[in-house]
């Protein structure tokens, strides 16, 4: 009974996200049709002729009504055509594709960087309220979301590269004395270890680091504060002081009763860190010339090649829907009091 | 007003922190009035003769790669950054609480829209669509801020909604009504003042935010173009010389970027703290 619950929730939860992919798709749309002027013009550069525009304007679809073109855009979207890249001239969807486990691989190390020091040290701060844990906690909860990640990184780079000399020149995935390990999963780390290569793997975490700690340090801030208010929350109650004086030991009370309680409301504030993510992910991807699709957009932009730059918004905010709406079913499957009451 | 100075004077004197900010909010503001007449160099006049310069006493943060004195640039942009980040929270702030307003009053399909309106604009990673709108819209300035502005709605929005909401059956709100004033004149001068608290400390913590996110785009290329004075784009330019360890292209700048965050992220959590003690973390 409790399972269908959940099983009816899950799908409510998948329904929901339904308008959100339309709104997007429309946003979307109006972006690629809303360039300054005339798109056909545009894409016809600047030796054009009057039938050569005609021509582009037929050959994207502009003479068509608006209702048609969107009709259109949707078809293509269904076969998974995102439009060809004007700079490139490959498909988007191609080179997002191709880009997109170097940005997931850093992306997925900074989430771990960030929860590991995070998740501890709000704890930390939670169960000593004003000692000098929870001033460094509060510290680095204002000092990280007031740093511009692109600001830490450099400075990164200047102490540990520059100075110290320990950390490997901040130029993409791999230096260039490596070859890239054989394609399994896209992730140079996995791959390498896959392969058996422990130098090539230690090359491409020693790459990874720098960047994945400068990602992770911008959205440690929410989490820890989440987590410390949270846990406070949660240490306050009723059944914790009842656990308490059942003689319980700190550390059942601290991680069985009080932190399970208190990861719900962390794992909401997931949603927003997986939006600071994305978007810080475009700035570290250009400070360590990270290969990432954040790169390709950049690349894109300076070009002005605006089917690759609708592109990769479309994907990461079809990206960024799935990853909320993972949360939300690990949500559902986690709180036991979910579903319990139909 | 009087209890109000009084716990002003409480809140202020109990967290330094939030003076502190105050005084360094003042000096931005003084640093943007002033600007022009405080620089002790040109921003813009490139000398070829100090290219590159590191911090010295005629060149206090030193001078970059055309010789340019980084100090004057780094307060010259001030008014730049300021001022993007305030006309866009100023828009944010004017439409989201009119749409929130009028959401939180008369419900029903008014709530549906702006709700999905919100929705929609929460469903993409805030600054990949800031990202697509400035590439759709055209690589300007005025587009950086509308962009802002536009990624900053949902939030004022959500808080005047909510705010109009619990106070739209109110019993003064019910007075004022049987007293014989339209639903848009109670909304506009009974309802709506009472949202202002909450919403200036939305402004002073988005501040903040809006700051980093209009340097951050102005440095990956968009909006603000060399040879303009501007944070975001200095420490872009900057960059490429940290690894042949010219840093102080790209630390003063940032630092001053870093600064002006850090005092509007501290003014919003002392203004909290002022206007509603129990949200206090």
């Amino acid at each position: 009974m409790n399972g269908s619950g959940k099983l009816r929730m899950i799908i409510g939860r998948l329904g929901q996200s339904i308008p959100s992919v339309i709104g997007i798709i429309i946003v979307t749309f109006v972006l690629t049709r809303a360039l300054p002027g005339d798109p056909a013009v545009y894409f016809a550069g600047p030796a054009a002729t009057a039938e050569s525009i005609q021509e582009i304007r037929e050959s994207l679809g502009l003479d068509k009504s608006w209702p048609e073109q969107f009709w259109l855009y949707v078809r293509d979207l269904a076969t998974g055509d995102l439009g060809v890249s004007v700079s490139t001239g490959f498909p988007v969807a191609e080179e997002l594709l191709r880009r997109l486990p170097a940005s997931l691989e850093l992306t997925l190390l900074a989430l771990i960087f960030s929860i590991s020091v995070a998740l501890p040290l709000g704890i930390a701060a939670a169960t000593r309220p004003n000692s000098w844990v929870d001033q460094l906690c509060r510290l680095i909860v204002t000092a990280g979301v007031s740093l511009p990640v692109f600001f830490t990184g450099l400075f990164m780079i200047y102490i540990f590269y520059y100075l110290l000399g320990i950390a490997p020149s901040p130029l993409g995935r791999l230096d260039i004395i490596y070859l890239s390990p054989p394609q399994v999963t896209g992730f140079y780390t996995i791959d390498a270890l896959l392969d058996g290569d422990l130098e090539l793997f230690g090359a491409a975490l020693a790459q990874l680091i720098m960047p994945a700690v400068t990602l992770g340090t911008f959205t440690l801030a929410p989490l820890a504060r989440m987590t410390r208010g949270a846990m406070l929350q949660v240490l306050s109650s009723d059944f914790i002081r009842t656990a308490r004086a059942s003689g319980l030991r700190r550390s059942t009370v601290l991680y069985t009763y009080a932190f399970r309680n208190a990861l719900l409301p962390i794992l909401t504030t997931l949603g927003m860190v997986f939006s600071f993510m994305l978007g810080s992910n475009v700035l570290v991807e250009k400070v360590f010339a990270w290969p990432g699709i954040g790169s390709f957009a950049i690349e894109a932009l300076i070009v002005s090649d605006y089917v690759a730059v609708q592109g990769f918004v479309l994907a990461m905010a079809l990206l960024y829907v799935a990853l909320n709406l993972t949360i939300d079913i690990l949500y559902t499957l986690v709180d036991p009091r979910v579903g319990l009451d139909d | 007003m009087n209890e109000f100075f009084k716990h002003l004077r409480y809140v202020l004197t109990e967290n330094p922190v939030t003076l502190i900010a105050g005084g360094l909010f003042m000096t931005l503001v003084v640093i943007a009035v002033l600007g022009p007449v405080l620089v002790p160099y040109d921003p813009l006049a490139s000398n070829a003769t100090l290219t590159l310069k590191p911090p010295s006493w005629q060149h206090w943060f030193g001078t970059d790669q055309l010789g340019r004195d980084v100090f004057s640039r780094v307060l010259i942009a001030t008014r730049l950054d300021l001022a993007i980040a305030v006309s866009a929270v100023a828009i944010s702030f004017v439409v989201g609480s009119v749409i929130g307003s009028l959401a939180g009053f008369f419900g029903g399909w008014t709530d549906r829209i702006v709700g999905r309106l919100t929705d929609t604009i929460m469903a993409f990673p805030l600054f990949v669509l800031a990202m697509g709108i400035v590439a759709a819209m055209g690589n300007t300035v005025e587009n950086i801020v509308y962009a802002t502005a536009i990624i900053n709605l949902p939030f004022y929005a959500r808080v005047a909604r909510t705010e109009v909401n619990v106070r739209r059956n109110a019993d003064f709100v019910l007075a004022a009504r049987l007293a014989g004033n339209s639903s848009l004149r109670l909304l506009a001068t009974h309802i709506y003042p009472n949202t202002l608290p909450p919403m200036m400390v939305q402004v002073s913590l988005n501040m903040g935010w809006a700051i980093l996110n209009a340097a951050g785009l102005s440095f990956i290329g968009l909006g603000v173009r060399p040879p303009t004075a501007e944070w975001g784009i200095m420490v872009a330019e900057g960059a490429g010389y940290i690894v042949s360890g010219e840093w102080w292209l790209a630390l003063f700048p940032g630092a001053a970027l870093m600064l002006a965050v850090f005092c509007f992220n501290l003014l919003g959590d002392g203004l909290r703290d002022l206007i509603d003690p129990r949200r206090r973390t």
